[in-house]
Order: structure tokens, then sequence, then C-alpha cells
């Protein structure tokens, strides 16, 4: 049965256009990109640009998670803020600490959110608004509102800024293992399975048996994590922990997954999608500088967030006539 | 659904009526407590300028809280407000510190104040037109302008600070009428208005029902949308409003700070009034205790010389309170 529902979703993903039309869009950019910039296919633009959006990938596919349930996960921004001050007062370590150190903070903030959303029965949105407050003022409170510096002695910036065999930046690749890891286990695991269900319907999945609460827990857990590795790789790649960034990175992760083509009613989702859709707006900025660089706009630093908001407008749309054409099949068929 | 319902009520038999009282006093009994706190511990806090500053600075929060509250009881949330405040504020200076405003100063102040609104308005509609007509997610729909709105204020401004001396502007912000600030006035008699929409007219009695369930108020032949579209207006104009009474109190815009985080605070203190995010419920007076006891909350603690840090996760605590003390608040 769990291996039909698999069949069914692959069918339904080659059916869904957005799908298409994200990974065209993602090539077609890069192809404008590599014929309009010289220094666009340069080792130095790809390393930055892997390094500076792999935390983007990382939080966008947590976010996925916690959307599939139909849920949401407003704190990830400053749980990131968070978790790049624990990782820079644990760098003297190194990051074989630092690294776990980090992701355990997220995920005590993930608890929270479980606790509050599974126990308590608050509407994850507030319940992770509240987190999100709360995450902000812990991090200003445990750094002083200071910015603070990591141990350049220890191998802990390694992770930003230094790369494997030379080839792709550490911090790309760890981002790249955990997304593999989180696609089998969306893919082929129950737990997996679970998680689309309750975005489904959860009452249908309780009547089932499924064990809804585990799972939701498990995706906000999963989603703090996720947000505590971002601020790992913030810390790092920046020399120092930020207790003042993360602002608007829910937004931008909320962004990715609904450009990724996940619905945000929940019981459908893609990590490789959400990937995609982070790659993609991240890159829509890459190649805005680009242009800026080159003098044929200017676009002040306040732009950014009125073409990201007008990006995601025409996304909206885009999926309300998607949805809206898909129900009117559905009604033919 | 009922089986998540029953599991709370058998939780709380126990302390049922005291978690009954609690539920519909609750915010009463906080206001209370608050003020015997502060008369303790505070020092100067029985005096009419703290009663001042507290009114003036209540005023905007309680104004979006009541947009917020009709959003709120249709069953949506509206995530712009803080946007729309920072473009509504930065667009009056412009407008009466143009060529045009300098030239006409009536004519400029009443355009300052009218274009802004009508901004503000077209937010709203904005926003109402992708709730009802395309089904988007409230939470979502106004996302777009909660992520851009400050952008196009800042690019208006190119993120300067506008400073400006208008006194008539300002009169908006920091006019007295009986001794205390016209805004706590102009604050009162929107909730007034608000309150006779609610219970006395068509509009208001759809408001509730859709959130009481939309379906049936679409079935029983309602103006779904258009009552869905003219809540998120009227959230947009009240929030207009407040982002003016902000620029008119500094006598300067700011459009990276106006409105910052009110989309939380005006949450807030709905919830504390006692709306249900659910919806089927919009105590406009109860946006006005709610306000009030957010706004007290910060003053305490910023009074005692806590941090602001600090407060955000005192304000992080009275939300999840808020809302965890209401979940069985729905039959």
């Amino acid at each position: 049965m769990l291996d039909t529902n698999a069949f069914d979703l692959r069918k339904y993903i080659s059916r869904n256009p957005q799908s298409f039309a994200v990974w065209i869009a993602l090539a077609l950019l890069i192809l404008f990109g590599l014929i309009r910039y010289e220094n666009f296919g340069g080792a130095y633009n790809i390393t930055s640009f892997l390094n500076y959006n792999s935390m983007f990938i990382i939080i966008s596919v947590g976010m996925c998670f916690v959307i599939m349930t139909g849920g949401i996960d407003l704190s990830v921004g400053s749980v990131a803020a968070f978790t790049s001050v624990v990782a820079a007062y644990l760098s003297p370590y190194g990051i074989e600490v630092a690294l776990p150190g980090a992701v355990l903070a997220g995920v005590c903030f993930g608890a929270i959110n479980a606790f509050s959303v599974v126990i308590l029965r608050i509407p994850p949105f507030i319940a992770t608004l509240a987190t999100m407050l709360g995450a902000k003022g812990g991090a200003l409170v445990i750094s002083g509102a200071q910015t603070i510096s990591v141990d350049w002695g220890s191998n802990f910036t390694k992770m930003g800024m230094e790369k494997a065999l030379n080839i792709l930046p550490w911090s790309i690749v760890v981002v790249g293992f955990v997304v593999i890891v989180l696609w089998v286990v969306l893919e082929k695991t129950t737990l997996g399975r679970t998680v689309l269900a309750i975005g489904g319907g959860e009452d249908a999945s309780v009547l089932m048996g499924l064990k809804v609460n585990r799972a939701t827990a498990f995706v906000y857990l999963l989603s703090g994590g996720c947000a505590g590795l971002a601020g790992v790789i913030l810390a790092s790649g920046f020399g120092a922990g930020q207790p003042l960034e993360g602002i608007g990175w829910e937004l931008s992760a909320i962004a990715s997954v609904v450009v990724g083509g996940t619905l945000l009613t929940g019981g459908f989702g893609s990590v490789t999608a959400t990937v995609v859709g982070a790659l993609l707006l991240g890159l829509v900025f890459n190649i805005l500088n680009f242009e800026n660089g080159k003098g044929t706009i200017s676009f002040s630093a306040y732009w950014q967030m009125v073409i990201r908001g007008g990006f995601l407008f025409a996304v909206i749309l885009f999926q309300a006539k998607v949805n809206a054409g898909r129900s009117v099949g559905k009604t033919q068929s | 659904m009922s089986t998540k319902e029953t599991e709370i009520q058998i939780g709380n038999v126990k302390n049922r009526d005291w978690g009954k009282f609690l539920r519909s006093n609750g915010g009463v009994l906080a206001l209370i407590v608050i003020v015997l706190f502060n008369i303790a511990f505070t020092p100067n806090f029985l005096q009419m300028q703290t009663l001042f500053v507290n009114i003036s600075q209540v005023a905007t929060i309680a104004i979006v809280a009541m947009g917020m509250t009709l959003v709120i009881a249709t069953g949506g949330i509206d995530l712009s407000v803080g946007a729309i405040m920072a473009l509504a504020g930065a667009l009056a200076p412009l407008i009466f510190s143009s060529e045009f405003g300098q030239a006409y100063p009536t004519l400029g102040i009443i355009a300052a104040i009218a274009l802004p609104l009508a901004a503000a308005v077209f937010c709203g509609l904005f926003n109402g037109l992708l709730i009802a007509n395309l089904k988007v997610q409230p939470i979502i729909a106004t996302l777009i302008f909660f992520i851009s709105g400050r952008g196009i204020a800042q690019v208006l401004t190119n993120g300067n600070l506008q400073t400006f001396s208008n006194p008539s502007f300002s009169y908006l912000g920091t006019g007295k009428i009986l001794g205390l600030p016209f805004q706590g006035w102009l604050a009162l008699a929107i909730a007034i208005a608000l309150y006779f929409v609610v219970t006395r007219t068509t509009f208001g009695r759809y408001i509730l029902a859709i959130g009481g369930n939309e379906r049936a108020a679409e079935l029983a032949g309602g103006p779904v949308k258009r009552v869905k579209i003219g809540v998120y207006m009227i959230c947009g104009v009240l929030s207009g409003l407040a982002g003016l009474i902000v620029v008119a109190i500094n006598s300067a815009s700011d459009a990276a700070r106006n409105g910052n985080l009110m989309e939380l605070d005006a949450i807030a203190a709905a919830v504390v009034g006692g709306a249900l995010l659910q919806g089927g419920r919009a105590p406009i007076f109860g946006a006005i205790l709610g306000a009030v006891i957010i706004q007290l909350v910060k003053y305490t603690l910023l009074a005692n010389g806590i941090e602001d840090e600090v407060a955000l996760i005192a304000k992080a605590v009275i939300i999840l309170a808020a809302v965890y003390i209401q979940q069985a608040r729905k039959e």
C-alpha cells in the first residue's frame, strides 16, 4: 500500500506543471547568466552562491516538511540566529563539537514548537511566532546584543570557508547530504508517508492509526535542527555568531517551498522541488547583483524586498491558476 | 477534530470551573494584576504623565488590533499591517513636504492624510481579492505586502529618515482633547463605530457568520467574498491610520521602524482580548483591552529597567498563554 502511494506521488509530480516550470526556469536563468556575465560561471561566484544559499536550502527543506503536514514554522530565522551564537561560543572546541551543539540547540527550539503544537494544541502559526520572539530575545540575551567572534584557531571556519576535496564548499556538501537523507525519509519511510498523510487529512490519519502526533513532533524537531545547521553555516561562513541575522528567513524559506510547488495546505510536497525553489530564488538575486554590477540597473537594497514580494505574488497567481485548473479537471473526471 | 476536542475537555474536567472563569475574565484579571503590580513597584506610576504616555502609545496598537479582530473574526489573519503602517507613514511627509503641499498647506494636509489612507485601503483590497477570489490562504496572501510593503516605503524614501515640522499634521499624534491624547479619542470613536457595525449591521453579522462556518454562510446566500474583501480593506485603512499617527507622534517617518512587529502586537492584543483564531467572534472592546495589556506589560518591563530582549520573551509567553487559555473556548 505504501508503495502504490509512492508511485502515485511520483506520477503526480510528473503531472504537476509547477515542478516542470521551476526546473525550466532554473535552467533558463543559469543559461541567461552564463551568456550575459563572464564571471557568472566562475569558481568564485559558484562557491559564494552555494555557500550563502546552503543556509536557505536547508531551512527551506525543514520548512517543507512542516508545511507538508499543513503547519508552518515562523521561528526558523530567529533560531538560526540563536544557534549561530551558540556555534560561535562552541567554536574553540572545533566543528565536531560546535556543529552537534548548535543543531541540538535548534532541536530544543523545535521541541518547544512541537510541545506547543502537539500537546497544547496551539495553532502552529501562533506557536512558532511565539518561539520566533523567544529565540530572538534569547539570542540577544546570550550574546549581549553583540556579534560573537568565532575562534579562528580551531577548524570551525572550515565549514563555511573551505572546500571538500577542493571542489565544493563543505557547507553545501553537508547540506546536500542532509537533503538526500531527508529525501529518503520522505519518499521511502513510514514516517515520511505519515507526514504527507497528516497534511492530506489529519483526522483520517488518526483514524487510520497512523502515529500522527509523533510525525507532527518530528517535523518541528527537524525544522529546528535544520535551522540549527543553518546557524552553524552562518557563524562559520561569516566568522561570527550573529544574533541580529535571520530576519525574514522564514519568508524566504516559505517562498522557496511555495515556488517548489508544495501546497501550503499540506498533503503534497517534494524535497527536490523545494531545493530547486530555493536555488531559483537565490539565483534571481545573484543575477540582480550582476545586473547592478553592469550598471544597466541600479537597484538599492530596498528593492530586494519589493522584488521578493512580487516574485511570491507571481508564484501565488500561478499556483492559484494551476489549482483552479486541477479542481475543474477533477469535477470532469 | 472531535477527538482532539474531547481530549482537551477530558483534560480540563477537574479545573473546569476555574478554567471557565479564567477564560471569560482572564483579560480583566491580567489587567488588574499588572496595574496593582505597577502601583506597588513602579515609581511614579500613578501620575497623569504616565496615563498620557500610555494612552498615546496604546492608541496605535488598539486601532490596528481592532482591524485585526475583524479579520480574525472571519477566520483570517493579516500579517501586512506593520508594512502598511510603514507605507502610509512614508507617503504622508512626502506629500505635505512636496511643492504642492508647501504651496497649499491646507490641501496638502488633506492630501497627506487622504492619499496614504487610500493607499492603505488599496493594500487591503489587494489582500482581500487574493483571499476571497483566488482562495489564497490569508497568511500567504498577506505575506506579500508583509515582505514588500516596507520595501516599497523604503524605495520611496530611499531609506532616509524623513523629519519634518508640521504642527497641523502632528496634531494626529500630539493633539489633546480634555487633556488626553487625540489619538486615544480617535481609537475610542473607531471602537464605537466598529462595535455598531459588528452588532447592528448585516455586514457585521456576516463577518461572524463567515468565521463560524464559511461554507454555511455561502450556501445561505451571503455575500461572502464582498464581506471578506471589506474586512481586509478596513484592516488596511486602520493600519494606514496608525502609521500616520506614529509618524505624527515622532514628527519623523522612518520606514524601517514604523510598525515593525506591529502584526505581532495586533494579533496578541486581539487574542488576549478574546478573539478566536478560528473565527466567529469579534470582541472590539476586547481588542482595546488586549492592546492596553500588551502596552502595560511593555511599559512595566521598561520602567523597571528590564531589557528589550527579555520583553520579547515576555511577549512570546503572553501570546502562548492567551491562545492556550482560549483553546477550549470554541464549543
